[in-house]
């Protein structure tokens, strides 16, 4: 590629090399294994290749007006097969839509939306913060709210934002907390005081947004006396570990498949109840292609008697995008109106493809988008989409619903 | 252009309204409080023409609930100047009585375009926006959706929205006040460094305006939930059962098979 010619892109390029993840975007030799790799680049003005190409070139302007710049869903396809190792995913495109907005160019009216309701209300749902607990109303166990009551635990637990407050998701919840009391686990959680954690955030460059979460989710831990934190949501997980620590806020922190896989062996005499499934499971992008931890979620599900577990085609690092990650859930009606497709819609046929009757995912996300995805392709009825943790607290007797 | 905006503080929708012990007012202690939409649609109005003919922005607001962060945020967006009237009531006094404090704090601005939202759901006795031109001896045209410079100099073009989506282009000699009810487009979205730097570097200019408030004429004489109707049907159970119902009454009314 060119060298730096002293232009705002290459001086945007150019700050992102000084960052310590993956390699300079210049090293770019526009092999284009990134735009052919990405599910929604046949559809993009400006796929990855391309928006280093314009951006050196001295075209940033365009590339900060295109559209395509907000069609990225963060599956980290493109930076995985990248051959000079750029991070594309996680430093190219949050820079450049950062770099959109500070130069005024306003990001789509839904993310805005859901920017703001983070912003304001400390979750991407728009919803009263002193709702929060809603989720854990009438629960069977015992719930401790740190923030009213603060105690050493081993795990804080941050619940989420649509565990807390999406109807569909609430059981997840309340089963992942029956599970963790039945283990014996010592954990609590910050009740009405938990915020968001920010990746949508930061992976759609609102840098800013994710300073001021970062900011408050730190003061709200260290005022606790925890272990580690567990987390449901995949891309909490990916923030917790890699973003966090760039401002000094370290916490250990777990995805919770791969807290459970811990506990494999207190779990396998409490799978009493069989559940008679051919299971899929979809690789979520962060805790899946990112970190490239593929076997917990499955050893969890060969735990649960009468599953039978078959793969997709496209499984493990080659996963398809379920298409909501790092803000993607907010941007549908902007994919599709610039070309683009569902990509939810396309990955539910594949795992109906494998003759599998249920769908297993392990991110708040998935759920509902997979569950809309099977109403619209005509798999209602015939593909159940089920979290993990469902799964394994309907078989050890401690769920709350079953799934007709 | 010198262009002043009224920003409001009007309580949250999002938490549920709760009425206060004394039965005639709502309990503002939980309440948390957002910019009045109409408001920030007024903002983002002066915003656009400054943009396309110079001038200034000044955005005057009553120290009250959280106005703090819609301060910043319009300074974030491009407000040049921020009045704060110093206000330390429990609760901001009706429009009418309102108009007079904002009246006093705008009068030393020297405006040619006043900007106000042309209504905000907590007004009692009517909109700000006419009291206040009023009260500022200036013209005014409310329900106003978009503004542009006049061909003439010192006037400007509102589109005035009448009942069946009738719009009208009227010509404005300024000084005026305007009621906007929507901007030329949705207020901007600003990002949140920016605020963040607003935060830092913003100042904002008090205003001790001495308006002595008048006792209000309209006094509320109790407040209550809404009553179910005699032809209200109240649907109560769980998610499948309330869906059930609707469905059968549907059914009934002949709307779906």
């Amino acid at each position: 590629m060119a060298p730096p010619n002293g232009d705002k892109g290459t001086a945007l390029l150019e700050k992102l090399s000084r960052i310590d993840s993956g390699k300079p975007p210049f090293g770019c030799m526009q092999c284009g294994l990134c735009a052919a790799t990405c599910p929604l680049g046949p559809a993009m003005e400006y796929p990855p290749r391309k928006l280093i190409l314009q951006t050196i070139a001295g075209n940033l302007d365009k590339v900060l007006t295109s559209p395509s710049l907000w069609m990225c869903v963060a599956c980290y396809a493109c930076s995985k097969r990248c051959p000079r190792g750029i991070e594309l995913t996680e430093e190219l495109w949050p820079a450049l839509r950062d770099a959109a907005m500070q130069e005024g160019h306003q990001p789509p009216a839904e993310l805005q939306e859901t920017f703001q309701n983070v912003f304001k209300y400390g979750n991407v749902l728009g919803k009263s913060p002193r709702q929060r607990l809603q989720w854990a109303k009438d629960l069977d166990v015992r719930v401790l709210d740190l923030s009213k009551d603060p105690k050493p635990v081993d795990v804080l637990w941050l619940v989420g934002c649509y565990p807390s407050y999406y109807p569909r998701n609430q059981g997840v919840a309340r089963s992942f907390a029956r599970i963790m009391t039945e283990l014996g686990v010592s954990w609590g959680i910050l009740g009405t005081k938990e915020k968001a954690v920010g990746e949508c955030d930061r992976m759609f460059g609102e840098e800013g947004l994710f300073e001021t979460l970062v900011e408050q989710n730190r003061q709200l831990f260290d005022e606790q006396d925890f272990g580690k934190i567990v987390v449901l949501d995949p891309h909490a997980f990916r923030a917790l570990q890699s973003f966090y620590p760039r401002f000094g806020a370290w916490y250990p922190v777990q995805h919770y498949t791969q807290f459970l896989e811990e506990y494999i062996e207190q779990l396998k005499p409490l799978m009493v109840k069989p559940v008679e499934a051919v299971v899929t499971y979809h690789d979520n992008c962060c805790v899946g292609r990112r970190c490239e931890c593929y076997d917990p979620p499955r050893e969890l599900l060969k735990l649960i008697p009468g599953v039978k577990l078959v793969e997709m085609s496209r499984n493990r690092d080659d996963s398809l995008c379920c298409g909501g990650g790092g803000g993607g859930m907010w941007l549908d009606a902007h994919i599709v109106a610039n070309g683009g497709r569902r990509l939810s819609d396309e990955r539910v046929q594949q795992a109906a493809d494998t003759g599998a009757d249920t769908l297993a995912v392990s991110c708040p996300y998935e759920l509902s988008r997979f569950e809309d995805a099977a109403k619209v392709t005509g798999l209602e009825g015939k593909l159940k989409v089920r979290d993990i943790i469902e799964l394994m607290a309907e078989s050890m007797d401690l769920g709350e619903r079953s799934i007709a | 252009m010198n262009i002043v905006v009224v920003v409001r503080q009007v309580p949250d929708l999002i938490e549920p309204l709760e009425i206060a012990s004394s039965g005639d007012a709502l309990d503002l202690d939980a309440a948390s409080f957002i910019i009045n939409e109409s408001d920030d649609h007024a903002l983002e109005q002066a915003l656009l023409l400054k943009e396309a003919g110079g001038g200034g922005v000044t955005v005057v607001a009553l120290d009250f609930g959280d106005v703090d962060n819609s301060l910043y945020a319009a300074a974030a967006k491009g407000a040049d100047r921020i009045v704060k009237i110093a206000f330390d009531g429990d609760v901001p006094p009706p429009a009418r009585e309102s108009a007079a404090l904002y009246a006093e704090a705008i009068k030393p601005l020297g405006a040619d375009l006043v900007l106000v939202g042309v209504q905000a759901h907590d007004e009692l006795d009517g909109g700000l926006s006419p009291f206040l031109a009023a009260a500022l001896g200036m013209p005014y045209v409310g329900v106003i959706r978009g503004v542009k410079a006049g061909d003439a100099p010192g006037s400007v073009v509102a589109c005035k929205e009448f009942p069946g989506a009738v719009m009208a282009r009227m010509n404005v000699k300024l000084p005026a006040l305007l009621g906007i009810l929507g901007a030329d487009q949705p207020p901007r979205y600003v990002p949140v460094s920016r605020i963040r730097g607003a935060m830092k570097t913003a100042q904002f200019e008090e205003s001790a305006v001495a308006a002595a408030v008048a006792e209000p004429l309209l006094k509320v004489g109790g407040l209550s939930p809404p009553a179910p109707a005699a032809r209200a049907e109240m649907l109560a159970g769980s998610e499948e059962e309330i869906a059930g119902r609707i469905v059968e009454i549907l059914a009934e009314k002949g709307l779906v098979k």
